[in-house]
């Protein structure tokens, strides 16, 4: 089917096209993996409106994220999550063992740390996705081994942004992952 | 035949609010604003038994004298308000129900429109076509809404339907229009007019 290499074509350009753009430090310090997610973002909420448009309404959490792992995966990337672990406290993990968008590319570690470029917009599908259904969160993604890769959402409960919390979003590559490094809280306890 | 159509955002403000008789137009928001309490029950799971939880739409939320309030719960938060006139009985439950889905479909397509900002106001501006310059007079532009006649305007008619001409000055900008939004806007004034 000529449309699954058209959405993969045109993602690995879009890639290439926001390096290419970017401006002097700003590979560095993780702008252009911030551009390529908030365009994701984006994407993701207008497709969640028109995926969930005929569904039934979503019971809680789990459902929202099975929906997302088994119909919206399908519709997107045409199979299924095959992995989804959950801790019961706000952490899933999606596993997928043939990502889509990284078949492409060798399965040995000569790309490993140019990966997260390319899972950066799905990244950010998920979270508009999760967030245009209510639910705020951070999702990571990480590759062992191409082309399979984890996501990792972690679901935020009532944030509230207190004045004596620090939050500190680094996102680094190092060996092909994302990470997330963040500030010890202090919080006063009263 | 709607009398008022209201689209509230999940936070619980409006993002798009429009009712018919233009007069007393607070009445229907005072009555979409009420309305939103009964929605909030009705999804949240102590009304197990009043509604079926997995269907998006409502239902009758409350009857007033006059009007009849029905809502809608998109799986995105998002709840649509229809305010229909009581005396109108011919009116079934079935065709409130096929009036939402067109009402979702539109909101939708607003959503899917790149130009739109997911939580702004939903409002459609109008558009500006460039005509070719070989007219007299300099630049003409073709404007699908009427514009007020004057004396640099002038009503020409076009095989698309009556349009009017303005004459802009060389240089200034003309501005493209959300189509999207303009649909939505279309799609709710057909709905005020007919049963659809």
């Amino acid at each position: 089917m000529a449309d699954e290499a058209l959405f993969l074509l045109l993602h690995n350009e879009m890639v290439s096209g926001v390096y290419k753009s970017a401006e002097q430090g700003e590979v560095e310090n993780g702008r252009c993996i911030t551009k390529l997610e908030n365009m994701g973002f984006r994407v993701g909420q207008g497709l969640i409106e028109r995926f969930t448009k005929d569904t039934a309404r979503f019971k809680d959490e789990l459902d929202i994220m099975k929906f997302i792992c088994k119909d919206f995966w399908t519709t997107v990337f045409k199979k299924q999550i095959d992995n989804l672990r959950t801790n019961h406290q706000g952490i899933y993990v999606l596993q997928d063992n043939k990502f889509r968008l990284l078949t492409q590319m060798s399965a040995g570690k000569q790309y490993l740390e140019h990966a997260s470029k390319y899972l950066a917009f799905t990244c950010g599908l998920i979270r508009g996705g999760l967030s245009n259904l209510g639910i705020k969160s951070i999702v990571t993604a990480e590759v062992s081994s191409m082309p399979a890769c984890k996501f990792q959402g972690t679901m935020q409960k009532g944030v509230t942004d207190t004045p004596n919390k620090m939050f500190q979003w680094i996102l680094c590559h190092r060996n092909g992952r994302l990470r997330r490094l963040t500030k010890p809280n202090i919080i006063l306890k009263t | 035949m709607a009398v008022c159509i209201a689209v509230i955002a999940k936070e619980n403000y409006p993002l798009y609010i429009r009712s018919t008789p233009t007069e007393n137009e607070l009445k229907f928001h005072y009555m979409v604003h009420t309305s939103l309490d009964v929605v909030d029950e009705k999804i949240s799971a102590m009304g197990k038994a009043l509604v079926d939880q997995r269907e998006l739409y409502l239902g009758l939320l409350y009857p007033t004298e006059d009007y009849k309030v029905y809502g809608y719960v998109t799986n995105s938060k998002v709840k649509f308000v229809m305010v229909v006139d009581s005396s109108n009985t011919a009116l079934r439950d079935n065709e409130i129900r096929s009036m939402f889905r067109k009402l979702h479909n539109s909101y939708t397509d607003v959503m899917c429109n790149p130009f739109y900002n997911p939580g702004d106001r939903i409002q459609s501006r109008w558009a500006l076509l460039p005509v070719s310059a070989s007219s007299p007079g300099g630049p003409y532009f073709l404007c699908p809404y009427p514009v007020q006649v004057g004396p640099t305007s002038c009503v020409r008619s076009s095989p698309g339907g009556p349009y009017s001409c303005v004459r802009s000055s060389p240089g200034e900008p003309y501005s493209l229009c959300p189509i999207q939004s303009r649909a939505f806007d279309n799609m709710v004034t057909s709905m005020m007019i007919q049963v659809c």
